[in-house]
């Protein structure tokens, strides 16, 4: 057991290499379920149990899947834990599945599920799978969380469905609207690069001087 | 060795049988707790409709009891207790629909809200005040929206005219627009609105907003902008449900009992 190796795997996707805000995973339901708290939630929970349970079984027969198979082997498992949660949902929170409707069913289309299940849980160990699907899972509320916060205290005035804002405070409709999260995504990934220049990108090409234009270098035309 | 094809064949069997027993298994053991959810929150919906106020201390079963439920058939306009051998807390008109000796298939012409098959025998549910007098009734309602089928219940004074409240517990309406139908506001321009102008349905959803000195504004219901078919389809509703093939007959049988 090599505790650090552990710790970095739950740790890392917080921050460092976060699904969302560094690779740009998951994104659809991050969009369509942020829009109320309790929701989010519980959309939360659903994922980081399917990717948790996803990366323990195809890590655990890893060894077994031919690769010619092994897409269609990882969309069956994750197929079946997604229904099996699906079900769950239905039977202990109807409430809440109601809302969530078809978004419980796409947790079978995150990228973020078959990116962990394909990168990760093929080549690492069991546990330690586990523990990977568990961070990246985190890592996925944590930003899922904070938008539905923002989306829920300024676009409803209220927190879990609870009257929170002054009684003046008008509801900002947009918030409530999927593309404000396209924006507070976006504020988010700016935050964190800003903090972490690590996650910067370089430039997908250089900008070229123009040819008649003063001689200025690359940095002048930065500034 | 791992890419032979019988393996190949063995591991995408071995996968598919255990995955598909343990889909199985939890659908099949959940499925009671998941019926009972959908029972409750048909009951809440016919509750709200009724303008119950709904404890949180009682289990909602307990306070659906306030409500009588009867078998009404639809040829004849006649209140039931009894209807073949079904208890009527388990009867589902709209299962009924799809059983040929439960129901009737809708003559094209007389079909305005396109249900197809209607039930011969429908549930509808009353609640009655402290004298024993129909206070409201509530009926299930459902006709073609713009998508599909919306279903609903619609609740009516003890005059059997005066609307006391309209609910849609399952559409597939576009959201934000014919999904309006399930704003609150809306609904809430429904209460206090008549069915018939003497014998006629009348009440209909118009399109734009009912003015305020229009003689016969307590027969329309504003539009919903950007709707207009889910409105229409609302209407056609309203005008199957309430006519002869609807609840008409019982509706006119009760008046005349009263």
């Amino acid at each position: 057991m090599n505790l650090k190796r552990y710790q970095e795997v739950i740790l890392k996707p917080l921050i460092d290499e976060n699904p969302i805000t560094l690779q740009i995973l998951g994104i659809c339901s991050a969009l369509a379920v942020t829009n109320n708290l309790t929701v989010t939630l519980v959309m939360c929970v659903a994922v980081i149990s399917v990717i948790s349970f996803s990366n323990l079984f195809i890590s655990l027969i890893r060894n077994y899947i031919p690769s010619s198979i092994r897409i269609i082997v990882q969309m069956t498992i994750i197929a079946s834990l997604v229904i099996v949660v699906d079900e769950l949902l239905k039977a202990y929170d109807y409430e809440t599945s109601k809302r969530l409707s078809v978004f419980v069913g796409l947790i079978i289309t995150n990228c973020i599920v078959m990116g962990r299940a394909e990168a990760f849980a093929m080549k690492e160990k069991p546990l330690l799978s586990f523990f990977d699907g568990l961070g990246n899972g985190i890592g996925y509320s944590l930003i899922l969380i904070g938008v539905a916060f923002i989306r829920e205290l300024f676009g409803a005035g209220t927190l879990f469905g609870i009257d929170v804002m002054p009684e003046w405070y008008m509801g900002n409709n947009l918030l409530l609207l999927p593309p404000s999260s396209f924006i507070i995504i976006g504020l988010f990934i700016w935050l964190i690069r800003s903090f972490k220049p690590a996650q910067l990108e370089e430039d997908d090409y250089d900008v070229s001087i123009h040819s008649t234009a003063p001689n200025l270098t690359k940095r002048d035309l930065n500034a | 060795m791992n890419e032979s094809v019988l393996k190949t064949i063995g591991v995408a069997f071995s996968v598919c049988l255990v995955c598909s027993l343990i889909v199985s298994i939890s659908a099949v053991s959940l499925r009671d707790l998941q019926n009972e959810n959908k029972l409750n929150d048909r009951r809440i919906k016919v509750l709200e409709v009724a303008d119950i106020k709904i404890e949180t201390d009682q289990t909602i079963a307990e306070q659906f009891s306030k409500l009588e439920q009867k078998f009404v058939d639809f040829d004849t306009g006649q209140l039931m207790d009894e209807y073949k051998n079904f208890k009527i807390d388990d009867y589902d008109p709209i299962i009924a629909t799809k059983d040929k000796n439960l129901s009737s298939k809708v003559p094209q012409s007389d079909d305005i809200a396109i249900i197809k098959n209607r039930e011969n025998v429908g549930k509808i549910f009353i609640l009655r005040d402290d004298k024993g007098n129909i206070d409201k009734l509530i009926l299930p309602i459902r006709g073609y929206g713009l998508w599909g089928t919306l279903f609903g219940y619609i609740a009516i004074e003890g005059d059997f005219n005066t609307v006391s409240g309209i609910t849609y517990y399952e559409h597939k309406e576009t959201p934000g627009l014919g999904a309006e139908v399930d704003n609150e506001d809306w609904r809430k321009s429904w209460i206090g609105k008549k069915i018939y102008q003497g014998d006629e349905v009348t009440l209909s959803v118009i399109k734009g907003k009912v003015s305020n000195d229009d003689p016969s504004k307590l027969y329309k219901i504003d539009g919903l902008s950007g709707a207009t078919i889910t409105g229409r389809g609302v209407t056609n509703m309203i005008s199957y449900w309430f006519g002869n093939s609807g609840y008409g007959k019982l509706l006119e049988e009760l008046d005349y009992e009263s």
